[in-house]
């Protein structure tokens, strides 16, 4: 690609001109994180009247922390079971719309709506569906026999903060795999029809190949957005319980700190959380530009 | 390899678009047919349906001695060439030959020969691994071809297979193409708009014109002899030269009308049927100005102007002629040459 020079007649206009981007990534980045780094390398006792140097101790605390293990695991579970959740109904919903040709674009419209929505009042949506005294989706399956209360049952918990992360989400995959389902030409189809192949099976051996660069990149995203940006759901349905059950990283890094006042923990799992979301930037770049498959 | 037998087919698409009507065709076992036709006259419709890709709204087809109406494309036994070539991106060429002998269940070692020996005939087996995007056009064209032939089908369809290649690449995969049907003397249609390739390359040729036949036979035969005004003007490049009768004054002409079968209107005349010399036989006389002289190697182009009411035209002619441009000159053409036809019912009149 050839990059275009820009020459300007002052020379500290090009510096200007930066100037708004560069103190906004300052104040709400550079400055918060630079903070987070020197904050994990410290320790104040419980009055936060004494703060002591200890270099890396906070770190080495955590991973022998059985909270600590237990969130990660945690986390892995739900950013898992976000994620597959997320894609594999909105692929679902993507090939059902995609063989539409008259309602396509009313059911788009309806199945990118929930994108809109907050997390918070998402939280609070699924907080009164699967209210175990009131909500409607616990006295529907009482009929079955099965007693709902995520309240104290942490897998229910597990499964009430995965369907409530992976409903939002939904939105934005299935524009995705919308868009890549209608940029498979359709001869292929056809050539596959011919070929011998019913309609499963060009799906998996034809179409589902050709949206692999698609998966690739909603993996990534979704695996962040469960990380990173459902602490509003946790909040809003379970705040972590019970018994940490569903105490993601981002929601214990908060209850740590905020809660808990153990700021020089809670800076050192931010710190984490920090590399984790560098290294998950970095593999998407990576693949990006490569382009998988084909 | 089977015969195909078209009864009375039509397509109508939604929205009320008829594409194709009352199609009857009866295609021998191992011939090789041409469909060719105007851009939008249902050529590709028609292919389609035979395929199965496209619903049949009336009529019936056989393949062999079977009604595949209601069949799957993958029940009909029949492989199609696309004029995008519709190759698999994620697969090797092996596995885009192999995927249809894969889906039908055969085992492993039979695919395995059989890949082989198509890719050998069509010489693409050191492409074997690599993926379609790393082949030239050519060669992405053979890799179709071959798909087509590894699963050794009772028909082949083409849909202008050749159009997206440059020039000297279409002879060559014509010739091929040609040599090959002639080899595995499979049931052949074969879609195109090119007239060389509707010339030299069927056994018969299919003309179409919105959506119905105008004419079936031999390419010669439909050349020399072109059943409507529609084929006449279709068939042959330069398309031939039409007269009408009115427009044709002069002694010479009024008495070469005598000669001309009855209803006559329209005189058709191939540019390699014009003289610069009049023929004893009874003829015809044009008289008009050179408007442009255009050398094309062996043969030339000289295109004119009927002095009598402007109407361009086409003259094929060897060597140079004797004549410069914006000069007056006279051509002939002998009765016995023109190709008689009546403008109101569109048809020929001999
Ligand atoms: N899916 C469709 N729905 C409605 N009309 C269609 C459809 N496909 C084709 N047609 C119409 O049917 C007619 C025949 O189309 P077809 O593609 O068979 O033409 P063709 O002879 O193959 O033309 P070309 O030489 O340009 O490929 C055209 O008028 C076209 O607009
Ligand atoms: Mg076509």
């Amino acid at each position: 690609m050839q990059t275009k020079k820009m020459t300007f007649n002052h020379r500290w206009l090009p510096y200007l001109l930066l100037a708004p981007q560069v103190i906004i990534t300052i104040i709400f980045f550079i400055w918060p994180a630079s903070q987070a780094l020197y904050q994990s390398l410290l320790r104040q006792d419980a009055f936060g009247f004494r703060t002591t140097f200890v270099w890396f101790d906070n770190f080495q605390r955590l991973f022998v922390d059985d909270l600590y293990v237990n969130s990660l695991k945690v986390t892995l579970i739900f950013a898992v079971g976000t994620t597959l959740l997320s894609m594999s109904v909105a692929l679902l919903f993507a090939v059902m719309v995609n063989k539409m040709i008259r309602s396509r674009d009313a059911y788009t419209t309806f199945l990118v709506w929930p994108y809109a929505v907050a997390p918070a009042i998402a939280g609070v949506l699924w907080w009164f569906i699967f209210n175990p005294s009131i909500g409607i989706l616990p006295y529907a399956l009482d009929m079955f026999g099965i007693n709902w209360n995520h309240r104290s049952n942490g897998d229910q918990a597990m499964l009430l903060v995965i369907i409530a992360a992976a409903w939002k989400q939904i939105s934005y995959n299935f524009l995705f795999f919308l868009a890549g389902l209608q940029s498979v030409p359709h001869s292929l189809i056809e050539a596959a029809a011919i070929d011998g192949a019913g309609r499963v099976k060009r799906f998996w051996t034809i179409v589902f190949p050709l949206l692999s660069p698609i998966t690739f990149f909603l993996m990534v995203v979704n695996v962040v957005y469960a990380m990173f940006d459902t602490f509003g759901v946790i909040h809003a349905t379970t705040e972590g319980g019970p018994a940490q059950a569903t105490n993601i990283l981002v929601y214990k890094v908060y209850r740590d700190g905020f809660v808990g006042m153990n700021l020089g923990s809670s800076a050192a799992q931010s710190v984490i959380l920090m590399a984790i979301v560098v290294v998950l930037t970095v593999i998407q770049f990576r693949f990006i530009e490569r382009r998988v498959n084909y | 390899m089977a015969s195909i037998k078209i009864n009375n087919l039509g397509k109508v698409y939604a929205g009320d678009v008829r594409a194709v009507e009352d199609i009857n065709l009866d295609i021998a076992d191992g011939e090789f047919i041409v469909l060719v036709g105007p851009s939008g006259c249902g050529k590709s419709t028609l292919l389609r349906m035979i395929a199965g890709l496209e619903t049949i709204t009336e009529g019936d087809l056989f393949i062999g001695d079977k009604r595949v109406n209601g069949l799957e494309p993958a029940e009909r036994d029949i492989a199609m060439v696309f004029q995008n070539y519709a190759l698999y991106p994620h697969m090797t060429v092996y596995n885009n030959l192999a995927y249809g002998l894969k889906n039908r269940g055969f085992p492993k070692d039979e695919i395995e020969k059989r890949v082989q020996e198509t890719a050998k005939m069509l010489e693409i087996e050191q492409f074997l691994d690599r993926k379609p995007r790393a082949l030239s056009g050519g060669q992405r064209q053979r890799v179709a071809m071959g798909r087509a032939l590894v699963r050794e089908p009772a028909a082949f369809l083409l849909d202008e297979p050749l159009s997206n290649l440059d020039a000297k690449l279409r002879v060559q995969m014509r010739l091929e193409i040609k040599q090959l049907q002639r080899r595995l003397k499979t049931t052949s249609l074969y879609v195109t708009h090119d007239q060389l390739e509707a010339m030299t390359l069927g056994d018969r040729l299919v003309v179409l014109n919105q959506g119905n036949i105008e004419q079936v036979g031999s390419p010669i035969d439909v050349y020399n002899r072109p059943e409507s005004l529609f084929v006449a003007e279709f068939i042959g490049s330069p398309s031939m030269n039409l007269f009408s009768q009115a427009d044709l004054d002069g002694p010479t002409n009024e008495n070469a009308a005598k000669h001309l079968p009855e209803g006559t209107d329209i005189l058709g005349l191939r540019p390699d049927q014009l003289l610069f010399e009049a023929p004893d036989t009874p003829h015809i006389r044009l008289d008009c100005k050179v408007a442009l002289y255009e050398p094309a190697g062996a043969e030339s182009h000289l295109y004119l102007i009927l002095n009598s009411n402007g109407q361009h035209v086409t003259m094929r002619v060897h060597g140079e002629p004797p004549v410069h441009e914006g000069g007056d000159i006279s051509i002939y053409a002998p009765v016995s040459a023109v190709h008689p036809f009546n403008s109101t019912s569109g048809r020929r009149t001999d």
